[in-house]
């Protein structure tokens, strides 16, 4: 545990840091989106990297929150401080009730039931026009203000951000190395002998499905205020199965591997712009071969890569 | 070492001073469209438009000798990556100002940035919420929604044909023509009997047609983008429904023509005057950019030049109208496009100011109709 600590210490003062490198410039913008997607791909990891849940759906709760919190402060004039918590336990009421009928469900019908839980959200968000303002979205949401600071530039939310993600990494870490960690892991590996040894995996899929739509609630109400600006296009189908990339890339069951996954997939593509037309293509073509190279993610594949690299002959085998 | 440090350092700064010196540099236009994705059918054409004329521009010589250097993203349709190649365009690229979006969402995203780092945004997307309420840096090319209304309107006010039935589609488009669709109605006298939406990928609209046969309206008004109101032209004729059939401008180009073969016979719409520029009387004011624009278009892309186009080629040359009056930085840009009036472009005759930013009347938009596979003006 205490390994852990230094470990996300190091990466705390890594993610407080990187900022004096980019001062000012437009990539201070992407890695806002880095730390909100980086949440998101935590909160899905936990239910498919650590419970072996699938959800394609998830882009939906992240709809959810971001609307609930915009819809809230804009129509009904509340502060953010206060949307926030309130959207967030309202998705987790009805992922919890949605949870329990869905979580019976297993392989291929899971996929296919969050998918469909997915859908319904974005059909809402686009039909509701009152409340929504339909699919030309909802304008003029407040920034988050704290004490007299107005989180309005890049580099303020991003703090704001980061200080909520890097709070969601340590909790997760927490959660990845309690009994309750250790029973997910059970419940993945098979449910039948989870049960046999004591483990209701029946409510723990449950809690730890709406433990991740709440995460991912609160990303999107953090989406919300700071892009001040929702439309329902951003949470449909290609969204949940983007996070779904970030995290089979990232690593199935690792934090940092969520991290370095809604990293490589928010950067890529600003870095492949000088490509011009061909950056689709050399996108597809490195997330190939990322998956047929490092089936285990990126957090297994780098320094698997880098022992190759620099201890040629001794270097597989220590783990 | 101090001393290669400090001569570096000079050599910088003569760099850095001679670049502001040296009159010519050219002057940085942003911008956004949705080159792919669902949005393309907008974002190709306004890319391509704006890539030829800034390069006619720059071949004849620039604008009082300096050239303009178009730098252009691709956002997919996607407001998150609308709002991050906007910061990249006005942070890493300096540029003075932004053509696009192409969608009226990615627009609405965009705004608080361009707002915050006032910057001039020249939208080519039709939503009525982008200049409505006004907005200090906002300006739009794309025909408000609205005044294709109420082309439909009056023409049926006209001809007495006031109980309608509306179709719209479910996206972006489509919820902006039914918001206005159903706000003009009691101005012009007209009742709306039937109110149905269809999805964006729906094929097949028979079920909302049949219960609209069944009503008493005198005239459908389809609001969508293509395909889907060719399907539902189509869908009119299997019936064998009778009631007049009018498409909004969303379909005002020959591909829904192509689309709907038959069955878009007789279809009426309002467009905007760029597919029926030939037919326009030597008087119109617009004619003479309209012809150019469309025999450009076709020598540079060996395809019609429709009125998505349109949209990017009037945000240019709008730009360079300010341009030549003197302006090459943000604030004098913003100032300058205020400042102009009776502009003849694609999309109609331009004249902004203080208290409106859309700049076009109802002169924008004819009404026309489909007859053996082309347009004619409905008079």
């Amino acid at each position: 545990m205490k390994r852990e600590l230094l470990k996300f210490a190091a990466f705390a003062v890594f993610v407080l840091l990187l900022p004096l490198l980019f001062q000012g410039g437009y990539l201070m913008n992407v890695l806002v989106f880095v730390g909100i997607n980086t949440m998101l791909a935590i909160a899905l990891n936990l239910l498919l990297g650590y419970a072996g849940q699938i959800s394609l759906g998830h882009a939906g709760f992240f709809g959810l929150g971001a609307y609930l919190s915009g819809i809230l402060t804009v129509s009904y004039g509340w502060n953010p401080w206060q949307a926030m918590p309130v959207a967030a336990l309202a998705v987790g009421c009805l992922a919890g009730l949605i949870g329990f009928p869905i979580l019976k469900l297993k392989g291929h019908y899971l996929a296919m039931a969050t998918l469909g839980l997915g859908i319904i959200i974005y059909i809402v968000f686009n039909e509701t026009i009152d409340l929504t303002g339909g699919p030309s979205g909802l304008s003029g949401i407040p920034n988050i203000a704290l004490g007299g600071v107005t989180f309005d530039t890049d580099v303020k939310n991003y703090y704001l951000i980061w200080g909520f993600t890097l709070a969601v990494v340590l909790f997760s870490i927490n959660l990845a190395n309690s009994r309750v960690g250790r029973a997910l892991r059970a419940v993945h590996d098979s449910e039948v002998a989870a049960r046999v040894v004591g483990v209701n995996a029946r409510i723990l899929k449950v809690q730890i499905f709406t433990l991740s739509a709440v995460i991912s609630s609160l990303a999107g109400s953090l989406y919300a205020h700071t892009m001040t600006f929702v439309s329902p296009a951003s949470f449909g189908f290609n969204f949940s199965i983007e996070l779904l990339t970030m995290v089979v890339i990232g690593g199935l069951g690792s934090v940092y591997g969520s991290f370095l996954g809604a990293a490589l997939l928010t950067l890529l593509p600003e870095f492949l712009r000088a490509a011009h037309d061909y950056d689709i293509i050399i996108y597809g073509g490195l997330l190939m071969l990322m998956v047929m190279f490092m089936p285990g993610g990126l957090v297994r594949g780098i320094p698997a890569l880098f022992r190759k690299l620099f201890k040629p002959g001794g270097g597989a085998g220590h783990a | 070492m101090n001393c290669r440090v400090i001569s570096f350092l000079f050599a910088a700064a003569a760099l850095l001073l001679s670049a502001d010196v040296f009159a010519a540099a050219p002057i940085k236009i942003g911008a956004l469209f949705a080159v792919t994705g669902p949005a393309a059918f907008l974002g190709e054409p306004e890319r391509n438009t704006a890539k030829m004329v800034v390069d006619e521009i720059n071949r004849a010589g620039g604008i009082k000798g300096r050239k303009l250097e178009l730098v252009s993203y691709d956002t997919a349709g996607d407001a998150t990556k609308a709002v991050q190649l906007a910061t990249k365009l006005i942070k890493d690229d300096k540029v003075v100002a932004i053509i696009g979006p192409s969608t009226t969402g990615e627009t609405m995203a965009v705004i608080p940035v361009a707002e915050k780092e006032q910057v001039p945004l020249i939208s080519c997307s039709a939503g009525s919420k982008i200049t409505d309420p006004l907005k200090k840096w906002i300006f739009k090319t794309a025909q408000n929604d609205s005044l294709a209304v109420g082309r439909i309107y009056e023409y049926l006010q006209k001809n007495r044909q006031t109980n309608v039935a509306i179709l719209t589609v479910s996206d972006g488009f489509g919820a902006s023509g039914r918001e206005q669709l159903k706000a003009q109605s009691a101005k012009f006298g007209i009742k709306i009997v039937s109110d149905d939406t269809y999805g964006p990928k729906d094929t097949d609209m028979t079920a909302q047609l049949t219960k609209i046969r069944g009503s008493q309206a005198q005239a459908i008004i389809c609001w969508g983008t293509n395909p889907g109101p060719a399907v539902i032209a189509k869908n009119v004729r299997q019936l064998g429904i009778k009631t007049p059939l009018f498409m909004s401008h969303g379909v005002s180009s020959k591909k829904f023509i192509e689309l709907a073969g038959e069955a878009a016979e007789g279809v009426k719409l309002p467009s905007g005057k760029v597919v029926v520029a030939d037919l326009l009387p030597g008087s119109d004011p617009q004619k003479k950019s309209l012809l150019a624009f469309i025999k450009d278009y076709q020598n540079h892309y060996k395809t019609e030049g429709d009125h998505f186009g349109g949209h990017a080629w009037d945000a240019v040359m709008l730009i360079k109208a300010a341009v030549e009056k003197g302006a090459d930085s943000s604030s004098a840009m913003r100032d300058n496009l205020e400042k102009i009036r009776g502009f003849a472009g694609i999309g109609g005759t331009f004249s902004y100011s203080a208290k409106d930013h859309a700049g076009l009347g109802k002169d924008a938009f004819v009404l026309v109709e489909v007859r053996n596979k082309d347009w004619v003006i409905v008079k």
